[in-house]
């Protein structure tokens, strides 16, 4: 995701002049191109979040689109009160792009996990929360935000993920996209964390069970996404994301059902709401949260034997 | 500048200061010294040095005042609507339910608002951008930032000082309202504020002192500008200056004036 990001920056910059990209001095060699083809439209902030955002919001102010750059919890809680009033409030149209979501950054620990910030940005009057599930998402979303004047937090997995069959099904801001089609049991997914739930999806055959399976990539909007639920007459729905429980995607949807007066049994899987004591890869610290494929398939095999 | 021309700002500079007062009065509202502190700084911007057009508040070629310290609120809506932005009537509704005057200002509540301010450490970063944004497209706007020594407590103050030089923004002014007092205490007291000039300038700004209430001297210091380097002005000003009971006094940061101590107050305002 983090080289589809930076490949479309660069077509981005190339068909549009307004558009600059700003890191707090992260990135190493990934903006090159970009600096070397639009030198003056790209800008090492250095370690300066609250600076990067207050400044982006100065040029975009002045009609530039800057897309700001850093790891999850720099870009978006280190400088949280920036993006609340100099982008949300004032709907100054920067998109705050967060690479490392979850525990991407698996061995660099805690301060570096991004298991909060879905619920933080939702929680902002005024802002659009994106959660790309693959690269070809990450690509169109950027499209999509640059298109919309308005503020925007753009949530990346890490480098190196494959781009899911059915995820070029054309994207829209606030409509989920079927990743594969299947009946009974749904899994909502936001993010890259997708993987697991294909992964899930493929055990499950020998089972006789086939998930329905949604990239629920705009979290700020979920009134297409419970329309696609309810469509697909489900039994139950499991939401599965690399974040917390508070304010991320289960809490998001189950609300927005409550308010819609549709009536599913939801059923979350998120990380723990505690920091993990333990560091490790995000394959091994997926597992020790239980967000892994293996964790998923016993978790709908227990569904289906409790009759639900 | 002529000596008339000094005297027309100081009238301004008066009929602001009693804007504040009616308008804290009838609001209930604080905040009244330290509006009183930087009605030059404010004076000199808007009805001297800054390229502003009210009839086309939103021309890309203008000049951007920033007020950062947006506690000053009362200060910056009287020298709009005293420049023609919106209806001086409006003024009257100031911190009224309904109104959109509000305490802090909220950009595109009335015209000539640049920015939503009122948490401090904010307008440096958006200055600086705009500025930046200025210089890309050739426009000649210059941008004006006015800043509270309490706000120099916070740390993306710094954050942007260390950045603006390095950029070379010399269409980037920054105006330190530096009144000595903040909220509840002296503000040197808090923290290692001085030297504050010696501050800037190590941190590759040109920096100069004047005193804040010398509208010559504000007025030269706002109109002169290096090429290459952002400018700050270390403005040295009173807390509630106009008013004899209220010169340097913390009392006038939160209270709000009386009707007599309005009535006292508009006597030394004629």
């Amino acid at each position: 995701m983090r080289d589809a990001f930076f490949r479309t920056i660069v077509d981005l910059g190339a068909s549009d002049e307004r558009v600059m990209f700003l890191t707090a001095d992260l990135g190493y060699k990934l903006f090159d191109e970009f600096r070397d083809r639009f030198p003056g439209r790209f800008l090492n902030m250095g370690v300066s979040e609250a600076n990067m955002v207050s400044v982006s919001a100065g040029l975009a102010l002045s009609g530039k689109r800057p897309f700001i750059y850093s790891i999850v919890p720099f870009a978006t809680v280190r400088c949280l009160e920036q993006i609340r009033i100099d982008l949300c409030e004032m709907q100054a149209p920067v998109v705050v792009v967060g690479v490392g979501a979850g525990y991407s950054y698996g061995a660099n620990g805690p301060s570096h996990h991004g298991v909060d910030d879905i619920g933080i940005m939702r929680a902002l009057p005024g802002m659009t929360v994106v959660c790309p599930c693959d690269p070809q998402e990450t690509a169109d979303a950027m499209r999509a935000l640059l298109a919309v004047e308005k503020p925007a937090y753009l949530r990346l997995g890490r480098a190196g993920e494959a781009t899911f069959p059915g995820s070029s099904s054309p994207f829209k801001l606030g409509f989920p996209r079927i990743l594969r089609e299947g009946a009974d049991i749904g899994i909502a997914i936001t993010g890259a964390i997708a993987g697991e739930a294909l992964k899930a999806a493929d055990l499950l055959v020998d089972h006789g069970i086939h998930p329905h399976i949604i990239s629920v990539h705009t979290l700020s909007d979920l009134g297409e996404t419970v329309e696609c639920i309810r469509q697909a007459r489900l039994r139950a729905v499991l939401t599965l994301e690399e974040h917390g429980p508070s304010g991320g995607l289960y809490e998001a949807l189950a609300g927005e059902l409550a308010r819609r007066r549709v009536q599913v049994d939801l059923v979350p899987v998120t990380a723990p709401p505690r920091f993990l004591n333990v560091v490790g890869g995000q394959d091994y610290l997926r597992k020790v949260a239980k967000l892994d494929a293996e964790s998923l398939v016993k978790l709908i095999l227990s569904i289906r034997k409790g009759g639900k | 500048m002529a000596n008339n021309c000094a005297a027309q700002l100081g009238r301004v500079a008066v009929q602001v200061r009693r804007d504040i007062l009616t308008m804290s009065s009838s609001a209930h509202a604080g905040h009244v010294g330290s509006s009183f502190s930087c009605v030059e700084l404010l004076v000199a911007l808007y009805f001297r040095v800054a390229r502003l057009w009210p009839e086309r508040a939103e021309a890309p070629e203008r000049d951007r005042i920033i007020l950062s310290k947006g506690h000053a609120a009362t200060a910056l809506y009287s020298c709009l609507s005293l420049r023609g932005f919106f209806p001086r009537d409006l003024i009257k509704d100031y911190g009224q339910d309904g109104s959109r005057l509000g305490h802090h200002p909220v950009k595109g509540s009335l015209p000539g608002i640049e920015v939503s301010t009122g948490s401090l450490g904010h307008g440096l970063g958006l200055g600086s951008g705009m500025a930046l944004a200025a210089r890309m497209d050739a426009t000649g706007s210059r941008v004006f930032v006015i800043m509270s020594d309490g706000e120099c407590n916070e740390g993306s103050v710094w954050e942007s000082a260390l950045w603006a030089p390095k950029h070379g923004l010399g269409n980037l002014t920054v105006a330190i309202d530096f009144n000595k007092l903040q909220a509840t205490a002296p503000s040197t007291e808090l923290t290692q504020l001085e030297p504050l000039r010696e501050k800037w300038e190590a941190f590759g700004w040109e920096a100069v002192e004047v005193d804040g209430h010398d509208l010559d001297a504000v007025v030269a210091a706002f109109e002169s500008s290096s090429d290459s380097r952002p400018k700050v002005i270390v403005a040295h000003t009173i807390k509630g200056k106009g008013v004899s009971f209220m010169e340097g006094s913390l009392n006038w940061h939160y209270r709000p004036p009386s009707a007599d101590d309005v009535s006292r107050a508009l006597a030394e305002l004629e």
